[in-house]
């Protein structure tokens, strides 16, 4: 696998030395402390992390996080590389907000008896294009997906109107130009397939088993 | 014909030969480190690892166990026996203290890139996370400074996780390793498959691919070069290409200085090896660094101990940078041409690329500058006029009874220094030292390990006596085991590194670096070791003969003088070409 490119590639477009938003793309085994692995690479660095997700891929086994930070290129293609150098890693790209597609969900629950008497709610939501969840008596709970400004928004526009709760997702983004990781991930997969993960099944056997 | 008692032999020796085996996890464990080649561990028993030293009493014809006196010392003896073996060196400790006290040997091999294979043992898996007796979370404590970790649970996954234990800390960049192992996984009886060693694991490439472009580019670089000057580092030792890398710098005439983590890569006697780079390294590697028009550098990492001041290091030269890791190439200086890979597949292919080249006039100015540091410093350090004794001018000494064929262990200090920039070494693996951590104490479990890694060589710890009385317990270790170990204390009294950077950049304001020691002399012989202390001149030669020929352990303190500094020196905060002579 060539890491050079893709580390590489984006040079000339960046900003090199002003701070802009990147997001961090690992492909990454699913195993119990690599998140820490990784956020150790940031907190060592005294980096905020803004947004991280983290998911499994199309592929079993494998995971694919999102991490997005504000920094320089050069410092953003430093950490990219220390990501990269853990050993359960497969792959890391960075990219501007100019080079991914992203959204974000948000939920937002209202007060039902606010939405039912005041038509200007139900014409707020379908101008943000959001859609309801749950309907119930004394709430409902609307979401809608989209770029920060969108959902922050509709965040503004609801406070009039008994905004009860609001809850966010972190970012998940898809990278424009890439030539698909996806079949790359498949060749590994066939290559060798994931291993099942063993997490501690003696944890909740305590009382039965005798120790000194 | 076969009768049935034939059938039933052959069907017994079958299982035999099949090597799958019934016992326990601590058996397995046992097993695969003999698969792996393991003869030597370094260790210390408790509560958690207990099934494993169960086992370990039946091994005590394979495995070679070596009680050291704390954990720290243990992992130490285990980075000294990987340096000077270049085999991957194995320690055991318990849960919680135990595991806790590995933690400076864990960084230590991990920004020394020092192939490492730790084993804890851990509460019963039931019992974490609830603050049981000695439970530390010891996966997320050494995480930073570890290349890799992983608890195992369930001794089912004993013989992988080993497998890959060894395969990661020996591979690629080389590191630290460490697996926890809870005591029921230790205790626990399975029928396991045949140990099969890893070689690959699909999400770790330990080698970049080998790109043939940016060898050509740096090449070009190379050939049209007037100036070419070359900083290696540990990377030729631990990729195992000293003799690549003899054949490049031979074929293409360029002048070579080390980092102190690369010397004795090549012998100190090489006529292209033009000395020490770095803070106290030598005067003319440092100040041409600022002249060179195209540097090479290999497995080197460009640490700030080496660059000073970055933002005035070698801004007229297009740097050349060979690493295996790509996350070094660009991170402190950035590099015209990287070159990814192991030096020992990219050097060959760039010698052939490279031409046959003398550049005398160039490596005349080296000699200028090195003509410069014998007067005003070295030769007042190696034959000095006063009733003081000198560090350079014990080093002159055992270079001379020596000839450059003992392994020299260093701790860490001003002693280090000296050690690094007057130690002879004809052979690679000599020089053992703790460079990127600076771990003080580091300098007598690391002679220890060394001594097994290579039984057959004269083993020198040369130590401070601030360093010394950081790990002085590891003398209980000589003792029981006999490692025949030298220590040579050089003793002034001070924290000497400290005091010097007080005297040079704190206006003398002495601060908490008057260390008292106790009668060393008086501490080894309590430990059934023979020792001496020299304090004049006049029976120095002597003592160290007496030392170095002394068919065991020995242990000699000699008194040096109290405020003589390391010279040349880069202060911190300046550019490589401001280097000091006084």
């Amino acid at each position: 696998m060539n890491t050079e490119n893709t580390l590489e590639h984006k040079k000339d477009k960046a900003d090199i030395d002003g701070k802009q938003e990147y997001t961090i793309t690992v492909y990454a085994e699913n195993r119990i402390g690599l998140l820490n692995r990784i956020a150790i690479i940031f907190s060592k660095r005294k980096i905020n992390i803004e947004s991280l997700n983290t998911s499994p891929s199309e592929i079993d086994g494998i995971h694919r996080f999102n991490i997005v930070i504000t920094e320089s290129y050069d410092v953003v293609r430093k950490l990219a590389r220390q990501i990269e150098k853990q050993v359960e890693v497969l792959k890391v790209y960075f990219n501007t907000n100019e080079e991914i597609i992203w959204q974000e969900l948000a939920l937002y629950k209202v007060s039902t008896d606010e939405i039912a008497e005041k038509v200007t709610v139900e014409r707020l939501l379908r101008q943000y294009g959001a859609s309801a969840v749950v309907i119930r008596k004394d709430y409902t709970v609307f979401a809608v997906t989209g770029h920060r400004e969108e959902t922050d928004a509709l965040v503004k526009a609801l406070e009039p109107f008994e905004l009860i709760e609001f809850v966010r997702s972190a970012r998940i983004a898809i990278i424009k130009d890439s030539a698909g990781f996806h079949e790359k991930l498949k060749e590994f997969e066939a290559f060798e397939p994931g291993e099942e993960l063993i997490e501690n099944e003696f944890l909740d056997k305590g009382e039965k088993i005798f120790t000194m | 014909m076969e009768t049935a008692q034939d059938t039933l032999q052959q069907t017994e020796a079958k299982a035999e030969t099949s090597k799958t085996f019934k016992g326990t996890g601590s058996q397995v464990l046992l097993n695969g480190l003999i698969e792996e080649g393991v003869t030597t561990i370094f260790g210390y028993p408790g509560g958690a690892i207990m099934p494993i030293y169960d086992a370990l009493y039946d091994y005590a014809d394979k495995l070679e166990h070596i009680l050291v006196r704390h954990e720290q010392g243990g992992i130490h003896a285990a980075q000294g026996f990987a340096r000077a073996s270049g085999k991957v060196g194995v320690c055991f400790a318990t849960s919680g203290p135990g595991a806790t006290n590995l933690v400076t040997g864990l960084a230590d091999a991990q920004i020394d890139s020092t192939p490492l294979v730790c084993i804890t043992g851990q509460v019963f898996a039931h019992l974490l996370g609830t603050d049981a007796f000695q439970e530390t979370d010891v996966i997320n404590i050494t995480t930073p400074v570890t290349k890799w970790n992983y608890q195992v649970t369930d001794a089912k996954e004993i013989p992988e996780v080993l497998a890959k234990a060894f395969y990661i800390a020996k591979s690629g960049r080389p590191g630290p390793v460490l697996i926890d192992i809870t005591k029921n996984a230790q205790l626990q009886v399975e029928e396991f498959p045949e140990y099969v060693k890893c070689n690959h694991i699909r999400s770790y490439r330990p080698k970049p691919k080998v790109r043939v472009e940016f060898i050509e580019q740096a090449a070009q670089l190379i050939n049209a070069a007037q100036k070419p000057f070359i900083l290696f580092g540990q990377g030729v030792i631990l990729g195992q290409a000293e003799a690549e890398f003899k054949a490049f710098i031979e074929k293409s005439g360029i002048p070579a200085a080390w980092t102190i983590m690369g010397d004795g890569a090549i012998p100190t006697d090489h006529p292209l090896n033009v000395g020490m780079l770095g803070m106290h390294g030598n005067y003319g590697p440092n100040v041409l660094t600022n002249e060179a028009d195209v540097i090479i550098a290999i497995g080197m990492r460009f640490d700030d101990r080496v660059t000073g001041r970055l933002d005035k290091y070698a801004k007229q030269a297009k740097i050349v940078h060979l690493d295996i890791d790509p996350a070094e190439i660009d991170k402190n200086v950035k590099a015209d041409v990287g070159v990814w890979g192991d030096c020992k597949e990219t050097l060959p292919l760039l010698t052939d690329l490279v031409n046959e080249k003398k550049h005398d006039d160039w490596l005349a100015k080296f000699k200028d500058y090195n003509q410069q540091e014998i007067d005003q410093v070295i030769t007042p350090e190696l034959y000095p006029e006063g009733d003081e004794m000198t560090m350079g001018e014990v080093l002159r000494n055992i270079n001379e009874i020596c000839g450059g064929d003992a392994v020299i262990v260093t701790d860490v200090g001003q002693h280090q220094m000296v050690a690094c920039r007057y130690a002879k070494f004809n052979n690679t693996r000599s020089n053992i030292t703790s460079g990127g951590l600076g771990t003080m104490g580091f300098g007598l479990p690391a002679a220890i390990g060394a001594k097994y890694g290579v039984p057959n060589k004269t083993v020198i710890a040369i130590i401070g006596d601030g360093g010394f009385q950081m790990t002085p317990q590891e003398l209980g270790t000589i003792m029981q085991f006999g490692a025949a170990v030298k220590i040579l204390i050089l003793n002034n009294r001070f924290l000497g590194m400290v005091r010097q950077w007080q005297q040079l950049f704190h206006d003398k304001r002495y601060s908490f670096v008057n260390i008292t020691s106790p009668d060393f002399v008086a501490l080894a012989k309590s430990y059934y070791i023979e020792a001496s202390k020299v304090d004049e001149r006049a029976n120095l030669r002597n003592a160290l003969e007496t030392m170095i020929n002394h068919e065991g352990s020995y242990l000699l303190e000699v008194m040096v003088g109290r405020e003589n500094n390391v010279f040349p020196m880069v202060p911190q905060g300046m550019s490589v070409s401001e280097i000091r002579l006084k």
